[in-house]
């Protein structure tokens, strides 16, 4: 155990053990670490939304007035007087040089409605009561139009799709030749993230045109970017600061109607501005999964190999901006297959636009193709392990490159043995364990293991510590844990002498966490930085140590804080002995690090997981139990083993609630949604939770990046809501094609 | 002048505000808005709040409106109690008063004159941490940290009131905090642990 303070502002040193837990841990187990929306600075503002009550028209008229009597508010922004943002200018030859247009929801920008929800006015007082009470005092008049937001109605008219791309490999439909095929339908609600943390923005201008922001982002380069192109400013006169988050899920991937609102207001008013979203208001003004439909037909001949793959998909998007989804990219590839046609379309309507959602489009796509395996494998009286492994590749039949490295193998016999495999009835609705049918499921997850470019800022200082710099957030994953061990496994020595700093724009620019990329990415640059630093250690020590004078640094290496000869390790100085000979006495670097090279180009790279689960069904009521869940991830090596497995068991809560509870409900009367809490939109609770086996094959993949990882993120739910229908299905003989399962659709009456 | 004006962006700010008031601000709309009720809130007067906040006494005054966890999060400077949905119904905002658990976005300040409140900063004694803290370090019952002040919070009274006799009692009590990152099962497992280790909490 190492007794190391974690506390910038604190005096108490709490006891860490860094080999085994989150090197940041102490910070959350205390309530000491900072969320955006924790910062007090002096005579900072509060900023709440009043939102629309119609779906969709032009507001004739906001009374404003009382409002602005009302004690302590210091101003109603709404359209008609909010100061003009230069990136807000459609006609671009009226926007500024080097400024791009807001993408998305204008906030504040114009007298138009595009969704029930919307912000209209933003009140800003001292204090956060009294912009609260005044929100009932604006008043505004509509003229409504008619709207339309309900995706099951819209869908069947093709005139109202957009954006539609087909994709052909041999020929089209050939899964209707096969000897044995099913085709279906299986739809998807609108799910929403909801991280615990609510977005928040705290915007200060230290001057005219320099800025500072508290935000709630997954990127804060990306942020950076987005007020950098938006406001017209100088990137060094942005910084935007993200030290913890408090989840994400993929919402915090991109700039809401939050930052330009409390820039706006913070500028209007010449003080800081606090604007915290309500949890009502992440249901819509922050992103969601977009509702789905897909229709997949698969066909096998009688020994179970694929004979075709068809495979269509639409998913809803807003009126004012088109978000596209990945649904029918699984089908391409995951399997060895000659004939797949594959077709995707966006339905606009009028709502707010979605977001990638965890797995995201993969996960849809995944829950579909998934169960119509498992239908398929009925069919052929089949066990769906063995038509899968039947269908296995190890080249992606898409692009037609090896896969850099794939051991599903090894994960349908992990999980088969320890789910109890063998005690699945093959006769579904068959089996009962003290009166409740019983069924096991097991489906597959795989994403893109991608290695974007990241600049690390390597700090050895004279006392022998490291400080490694970049600028990507911490959305829970445990990325700071993860990039110290790789650092302190690189350098071999302690990690407690490591630290590692993210969350600042301020830093060297690093990406966005989210799609499954962090330790890739990130983690091969602080590879890189790290050999840049030994080599630098041993020119250094040939340069100023006489005993390494006439040696060559191949001769060399860092081991233990140690410069050593590898002939004789005997002959060895300490890396501060080292640095105090030099005239800088520390060794401060930055690198860059670029995406893959041509060599690990050669492979297509991917994450592969394999879910099982076993459920319990009453029969007299149709309640299913979740009894057990044992999953399993091929990611290469694994490099932080305890925050990897509570990913994979965050993935299988989410996935969780995906298949049984979770489903955004609107109602298209008023085009509003009816379940905006956490009392109506039903998220995982603690007795919904099965005891969960987590495995990882935790090989390094070699043909991936110099550290051998891939990411766990979205395969750890990718699939998932599969294996729960098809274990359902195993325990009723019910096939439910739309999410989420319950009783009613069961066939219980509630 | 206009204060917020943004570098660049004057041309469309004047074009902007003309067309605004040629089109929205007509009389009749204004009359007619206007006529709907006159009522504007009265200042609030400050209220004097005397309680006792980890051990320390804490005076002040408040305005009444202010909830315990608001007063806490943006007043004292408290901010590891945590506002997750502000209906009581996420549990990140839990703390304790007089040594039971309390959703604290729920309770008006004012009602807790006197009263003894802990919050998450108070439960690690000096430089040793809490061992419902210490156990969900060591069981990774996190991933965010965002959920886990309420967590620990429920998590101590979950044990000390005696509810953490199985897993199965254990969730049911838990079922009141919410974890969108899914670290339900470490959580129990620390509760658990604490449990069987019979340490004073």
């Amino acid at each position: 155990m190492n007794n190391i303070n974690l506390h910038k502002n604190n005096t108490n040193s709490y006891k860490v053990n860094f080999e085994d837990e989150r090197v940041d841990g102490a910070d959350k187990v205390t309530g000491k670490a900072k969320y955006a929306a924790e910062y007090n600075l002096p005579n900072m503002a509060y900023a709440v939304f009043v939102t629309s009550t119609i779906a969709k028209g032009t507001i004739k008229n906001i009374d404003t007035a009382k409002a602005l009597a009302s004690p302590g508010v210091l101003d109603v922004i709404y359209y008609a007087n909010c100061p003009s943002v230069p990136g807000y200018l459609t006609n671009a030859a009226e926007r500024p040089k080097n400024v791009f247009e807001w993408r998305g929801h204008k906030v504040l920008y114009d007298n138009q409605v595009r969704f029930f929800g919307q912000p209209i006015a933003l009140i800003v007082a001292d204090s956060l009561e009294n912009a609260n009470a005044a929100i009932r005092l604006v008043r505004a008049e509509y003229e409504s139009q008619a709207f339309e937001t309900n995706f099951d109605k819209v869908r069947k008219d093709p005139t109202k799709l957009k954006g539609t791309v087909a994709y052909k490999r041999g020929t089209e439909n050939a899964f209707k030749t096969a000897a044995a095929f099913i085709e279906a339908e299986y739809t998807i609600p609108a799910e929403v993230h909801l991280p615990m943390e609510l977005f928040a923005t705290i915007a200060f201008w230290e001057g005219e045109d320099k800025v500072t922001l508290y935000d709630k982002t997954q990127g804060p380069k990306s942020t950076q970017s987005t007020v950098v192109r938006t406001f017209g400013l100088p990137e060094k006169n942005v910084r935007v600061i993200a030290e913890n988050v408090g989840g994400g899920f993929g919402s915090g991937l991109r700039s809401w109607a939050n930052v330009p609102a409390a820039l706006i207001a913070a500028k209007k008013l010449n003080r800081p501005v606090k604007l915290v979203l309500t949890r009502p208001q992440m249901f819509s003004l922050v992103g969601y999964r977009p509702q789905s439909w897909q229709k997949i037909g698969i066909g096998a001949d009688a020994s179970g190999r694929f004979v075709g793959i068809t495979h269509e998909a639409i998913s809803g998007t807003s009126r004012y901006e088109d978000f596209r989804e990945g649904i029918v990219n699984v089908s391409k590839f995951l399997y060895a297959c000659d004939n797949v046609d594959t077709k995707y379309s966006m339905l606009p309507l009028d709502v707010s636009t979605p977001v990638w959602m965890r797995g995201p489009g993969e996960a849809t796509g995944s829950y579909g193709l998934e169960a119509a395996i498992d239908e398929l494998s009925y069919q052929l009286k089949m066990d769906p392990i063995a038509l899968r492994l039947k269908n296995f590749t190890t080249v992606n039949p898409e692009n037609k490159l090896p896969f850099s490295d794939i051991n599903l193998k090894d994960c349908y016999a992990y999980g088969q043995e320890k789910i109890g495999w063998k005690n699945r009835p093959t006769v579904p609705g068959t089996l009962k364990e003290n009166g409740w049918l019983i069924g096991y499921g097991m489906a597959n997850g795989v994403f893109g293991a991608g290695k974007g470019s990241a600049s690390v800022r390597a700090l050895l200082n004279k006392e022998g510590k490291l400080t490694l710099e970049c600028a990507v957030s911490d959305m829970g994953p445990g990325t700071t844990t993860s990039m110290t061990k790789i650092a302190a496994a690189a350098m071999q020595m302690p990690i407690e002498k490591i630290k590692f700093k993210l969350g600042d724009s301020d830093l060297p620019p690093g990406p966005s966490q989210g799609g499954s990329g962090t330790t890739s990415t990130v983690g091969s640059a602080v590879d890189l930085a790290c050999t840049t630093l030994k080599q630098n250690i041993i020119k250094l020590a040939i340069q100023y140590a006489p005993a390494f004078a006439n040696l060559k640094s191949e001769a060399l290496e860092v081991k233990n804080e140690m410069v050593l000869v590898i002939a004789d390790p005997n002959i060895k100085i300490a890396i501060v002995d080292v640095l105090q000979l030099t005239p800088d006495k520390q060794i401060d670097l930055t690198i860059a690090s670029s995406g893959k090279t041509a060599e690990q180009l050669k492979f297509t790279s991917n994450s592969f997981s394999s879910h099982y689960v076993k459920v319990a069904v009453n029969p007299k009521d149709g309640t299913i139990k979740i009894l057990q869940v044992v999953t399993t991830g091929d990611a290469g090596k694994i490099i932080s083993p305890k925050t990897a497995r509570s990913q994979m068991i965050g993935g299988v809560v989410g996935g969780i609630g995906m298949a049984l509870t979770e489903q955004l409900e609107m109602d298209h009367v008023s085009g509003q949604i009816i379940n905006a809490s956490f009392g109506a939109y039903h998220v995982p609770l603690h007795s919904q939770i099965p005891p969960t086996d987590v495995w990882f094959v935790d090989k390094p993949d070699v043909n991936m990046n110099s550290i051998g990882a891939k990411g766990i993120g979205e395969i750890a739910l990718i699939g998932f809501a599969a294996a729960v229908a098809n274990a359902v299905y195993n325990a009723t003989g019910k096939r439910v094609r739309d999410l989420p399962i319950t009783p009613a659709k069961l066939g219980f009456k509630s | 002048m206009n204060p917020c004006q943004f570098d660049g962006a004057r041309r469309g700010f004047f074009k902007k505000s003309a067309a605004v008031a040629a089109l929205y601000l007509t009389p009749s709309v204004l009359v007619k808005t206007f006529a709907a009720d006159t009522v504007v809130p009265m200042p609030i007067a400050k209220e004097k709040l005397k309680f006792i906040l980890n051990g320390k006494p804490v005076a002040l005054e408040i305005d009444a409106r202010t909830t315990m966890l608001n007063l806490l999060r943006e007043q004292i400077g408290y901010t590891g109690t945590k506002k997750g949905c502000e209906m009581g119904q996420c549990g990140a905002c839990t703390i304790h008063v007089n040594g039971k658990r309390l959703k604290s976005c729920t309770q008006l300040a004012l009602n807790h004159q006197n009263n003894q409140i802990t919050t998450i900063e108070g439960l690690a004694k000096g430089d040793q941490l809490h061992p419902m803290q210490a156990a969900f370090l060591k069981n990774d019952a996190f991933q965010c940290g965002y959920c886990t002040s309420g967590q620990i919070m429920s998590a101590v009274a979950c044990v000390r009131e005696g509810k953490a006799t199985s897993r199965a009692s254990i969730q049911a009590y838990m079922d009141t905090n919410i974890c969108r990152c899914g670290a339900y099962q470490n959580i129990v497992d620390a509760i658990v642990e604490v449990a069987k280790s019979g340490a004073k909490i």
